[in-house]
């Protein structure tokens, strides 16, 4: 028998909590070591797992598959095939990033590791579950911690009101999802939650049509879909820096993975009927979250609304249900992981050194901090979708498949690339040159060598797979390959 | 002996509190009964849940003592969590004073649990009213208990009030039912109610208001508010979990099995009640500042979703609103031991008074957090698979809307659970320093709610098993 990968990695940060909370609450350099030597054996084994996925072979790997309640047919059933294996890489990179972030945090980080861990198992369950139970089950884990993270540690003017606002989001629509998964179980017959086995049940067209919108959008709330985004830019302003990587990073690609896996994977055929409406929504959530952002001065409300018209593209690549967007959004999904907890890493860093987010009080700010600004810089590039850059390995492809499917949206959802550049660009120059006010002036420290080394590594991940694709594409089309499977071929 | 077997744990239950009245004017006034009594009543009862789980488990189904009780496992399993409720109970009333000197509050504490054991396993309409009243009067007392405070007079007044008014009803159903029939016998009756005709829903009516009171169901909740926040904090929480499991397995006898005719009709307005009981506890727990009458609001929505399972009308209902309540019962003691440690150092049950505990006493503040996100339905906790489980059982059954509305009013839950959750960890104490004010829990208490939280952790995660027993519970019923 092989070692169970899936089920470490999901579960080294759950014992990890356990560990720490028996931990003294004074002990906190102990506590913040034992966090990230926990967050870095996840990663290594997420690593291990990326580059032992058979590619060629693709489908789900890593399987594990343990009865857990026959009765109804749950078993804790973890796998993972093309387009979740990078995602739980992701989920690794974030997750020590984050802790190399939060190494400052003083107020209880005993808690805030825990909770933080627990928030991590989550998703890692998330995307390695192939039982549609335990995906429910990782995904409300996935979304407890984080009102608790928001609240305490939070942004002081905003907290109460956005974690709040994002935990009932976030609630709402998994309930609503859960419903219809239930549904999806009693009418199958097939008497089990093994998504495996829902995915070969032909459920009638009549059953798909109707209950594929409740699933995806249920899902896709956490995706940050139009009209329901409204939670994810204040939540990720009021959430502190670690968190908001996270979050931005990892939780909105659950919500999107979930959506691609349970929605458009269990009911291709509702997928192929409201794959128009969805494809406008996305639309909506493109061009619309673009030229909020460039309206934001907050730093950190830029970046929230730019996570909104990035999400957008995800959803846009799963609407086109065509080979090119699929693959696309895949990229995407991790792309736009990366460059969001760089973004969010980089305003959290100047904000702990100015006190303030406001981008016209800001000035000058590559001086004291020349890696984060080069940091910003990448991302902007990443976030524009320039050549040699994640952006556009991602990107471009979504563009081709919307273009085959319907060209006008292709053109208008291009429009968010210019307007994208023009806020990207607007920040970078405002913020870091120009002449620093000169309340700042000797005022800002450098960074920190942990801040460094989680800077330098999500940089090298958004150049390293603009340049070589083929980390990366060839795991996302094995994936995907499947998907169009179930899609019938289309 | 062996007659003797299928009210094992009804015979310790008596043994044990003859034992702590005989032993009781021995003991010196003062501290020393506090420990002596709380841990020996606990142990006690330990004791008789262990003997009871190795010696008495039942195996097939039948009616003894002259078709008067039925040994199955319905009734065990219910048994065993109401002797395990009263346990953790009796440990929790070691930290409240008066209850802790007075041996007569563990013998009524006692007493209800034997009504409340036979309850479950009553199969004639004369001895379930004799368990109703025998596990109601000690209740009545025991709300009332602590004779120099209004609010836990009034309380005990205010329960005594409704609940003979209520009693009267029930008995007067049971005696049309009787008059009708010609039989008290639980598992006879199915054959009178074949057809469903006015009269046989009026009796039902007047069954089920009796029954509705004592889970607090729409519209004869009231009294719980009122009689949760007056009672002491450990009487509450018996109160709210294992008197309202024992009226549940009450019902899911009398309905599944005395009136399965009806069932399919009455489904719909059992529904309905479900729906309003989970919306007007939800709606207005909303608005509650007082823990106390928060948690009381609360468990009228539980009330409400462990009803679904009963509507769902099958085998998978019936489990589901067993394991619903599993989980209730450990949930809701833990939350009510904390809300009671709370109470007994700030002196009030404001939810203010939750302010800086996060620092206070990080260890209670995961507990309180465990409590109060199982209720809201989350997982790792037992809330989460209890909710699943009860929102299946409907789904299957047809009941898509009535699971919709569950999931919804769930959304309440979450806010107002979360909404203390902040209180916890956000709020500081008013103008104090949280490290000069620590918040101790006594051994004794620490214990229970260690083991409940491990409970509502392991129904949570290991739930295969405990939805086993639900399940056989289920089969056993007919």
């Amino acid at each position: 028998m092989q070692f169970p990968f899936l089920s470490v990695i999901v579960f080294i940060p759950m014992v990890t909590t356990l560990v720490l909370l028996t931990m003294k609450p004074e002990q906190k350099k102990a506590i913040r070591i034992t966090a990230l030597s926990a967050a870095l054996l996840a990663l290594a084994l997420s690593i291990w797992v990326y580059f032992a996925y058979d590619k060629a072979a693709a489908g789900y790997q890593f399987i594990e598959k343990y009865d857990w309640m026959p009765m109804l047919g749950i078993s804790l059933h973890f796998g993972v095939d093309g387009l979740s294996v990078p995602l739980v890489l992701l989920t690794g990179i974030v997750m020590v990033t984050g802790v190399m972030i939060s190494w400052g945090i003083d107020d209880r980080p005993r808690e805030f590791f825990a909770f933080l861990f627990i928030l991590a198992s989550g998703v890692f369950g998330v995307f390695a579950s192939l039982d549609l139970f335990m995906l429910f089950f990782f995904y409300e884990i996935a979304v407890f911690p984080m009102f608790l993270l928001i609240v305490i540690w939070g942004w002081i003017k905003t907290r109460e009101y956005a974690a709040m606002k994002l935990t009932l989001y976030l609630f709402i629509g998994s309930v609503i999802s859960l419903v219809g998964a239930l549904v999806m179980f009693w009418t199958s017959g097939a008497h089990t939650f093994d998504m495996l086995v829902l995915e070969t049940v032909k459920f009638s067209p009549d059953f798909q049509k109707i209950w594929f919108l409740p699933v995806f959008l249920g899902f896709a709330i956490l995706g940050g879909i139009f009209p329901f985004h409204n939670w994810s830019p204040d939540g990720h302003v009021a959430a502190p820096t670690a968190v908001s990587m996270f979050h931005a990073g990892v939780l909105m690609k659950l919500g999107a993975f979930a959506a691609l896996r349970v929605g458009i994977m269990l009911l291709p055929e509702g997928a192929r009927f409201w794959a128009p409406l969805i494809m406008g929504l996305a639309l909506v959530n493109i061009v619309y979250g673009a030229f909020i952002a460039s309206v934001q001065t907050d730093f950190k409300y830029v970046i929230g609304f730019s996570s909104v018209s990035h999400m957008g593209l995800v959803m846009m690549g799963f609407a086109t249900l065509k080979p090119e967007g699929l693959i696309g959004a895949g990229v995407q999904m991790f792309s736009h992981g990366v460059m969001t907890a760089l973004f969010f890493a980089a305003v959290g860093m100047v904000y702990d050194r100015a006190h303030t987010r406001d981008i016209p009080k800001l000035g000058g700010m590559i001086k004291p901090l020349p890696l984060v600004g080069i940091g910003v810089i990448i991302g902007s590039l990443v976030s524009m979708g320039m050549p040699g850059f994640s952006g556009f390995v991602a990107e471009f492809p979504i563009f081709m498949g919307i273009w085959k499917t319907q060209w006008l949206v292709a053109v208008i959802a291009a429009i968010s690339i210019v307007v994208t550049a023009s806020y990207v660009l607007l920040v970078v120059r405002k913020v870091f040159f120009g002449k620093m006010p000169e309340e700042f002036e000797g005022h800002i420290p450098p960074i920190g060598m942990l801040d460094k080394i989680a800077l330098v590594l999500l940089m090298a991940l958004m150049v390293g797979i603009g340049l070589f694709p083929a980390l990366m594409v060839p795991w996302v089309q094995s994936g995907v390959q499947h998907v169009l499977t179930l899609l019938g071929g289309a | 002996m062996a007659i003797l077997l299928p009210i094992l744990p009804e015979v310790l239950l008596l043994a044990l509190g003859i034992l702590i009245l005989v032993l009781d004017p021995f003991l010196k006034k003062g501290v020393n009964r506090r420990p002596f009594l709380g841990m020996f009543t606990a142990i006690g009862l330990l004791i008789t849940l262990s003997l009871s789980l190795i010696l008495a488990r039942p195996a097939d189904p039948s009616l003894v003592f002259g078709g008067m009780l039925r040994f199955d496992w319905l009734g065990f399993l219910f048994k065993m969590f109401f002797v395990f409720a009263a346990a953790v109970t009796a440990l929790f009333f070691m930290d409240t004073d008066t209850l802790n000197q007075r041996a007569e509050a563990y013998l009524l504490l006692l007493a209800a649990t034997i009504g409340m054991c036979l309850m479950a396993s009553s199969a004639d309409l004369v001895m379930l009213y004799l368990a109703i009243e025998t596990t109601s009067i000690p209740l009545y007392i025991l709300a009332g208990f602590l004779t120099d405070d209004d609010r836990s007079s009034e309380s005990g007044f205010k329960y005594l009030l409704f609940g003979a008014l209520t009693s009267a009803v029930l008995l007067y159903g049971f005696s049309l039912i009787y008059g009708f029939a010609g039989t008290t016998s639980v598992y006879e009756l199915g054959i009178h109610f074949s057809n469903f005709d006015l009269l046989a829903v009026g009796i039902t009516f007047l069954v089920l208001a009796g029954l509705a009171f004592k889970v607090s169901l729409f519209p004869f909740h009231f009294w719980a508010p009122d009689v949760y926040e007056g009672a002491p904090t450990p009487v509450a929480g018996f109160l709210s979990t294992a008197s309202k499991a024992a009226g549940f397995a009450v019902i899911l006898r009398l309905f599944m099995v005395a009136f399965p005719v009806l069932s399919p009709d009455w489904s719909m307005i059992l529904a309905v009640l479900a729906t309003l009981t989970m919306t007007v506890g939800n709606l207005i727990a909303l608005a509650q500042k007082n823990v106390k009458r928060l948690l009381a609001y609360s468990s009228i929505a539980h009330a409400g979703y462990a009803m679904i399972g009963v509507v769902a009308f099958s085998q998978l209902g019936i489990a589901s609103t067993v394991f619903y309540l599993i989980a209730y019962i450990l949930t809701n003691l833990l939350a009510f031991g904390i809300v009671g440690i709370v109470g007994h150092v700030t002196g009030s049950d404001d939810v203010s008074s939750y302010n800086g505990l996060g620092r206070r006493n990080a260890t209670l503040s995961l507990a309180a957090m465990v409590a109060f996100l199982s209720l809201a339905g989350m997982p790792p906790f037992g809330g989460f698979v209890a909710k699943f489980f009860v929102f299946s059982a409907a789904i299957q059954s047809g009941w898509i809307w009535l699971a919709a509305v569950g999931v919804l009013n769930s959304i309440f839950g979450l806010y107002y659970y979360l909404n203390i959750l902040k209180y916890i960890y956000l709020y500081r104490m008013e103008n104090q320093d949280e490290d000069q004010h620590p918040l101790p829990v006594s051994p004794p208490v620490a214990l229970a709610l260690v083991v409940l939280v491990i409970g509502v952790l392991l129904v949570g995660t290991v739930f295969g098993p405990w939805f086993g027993f639900a399940n056989h519970a289920a089969l056993n019923l007919f």
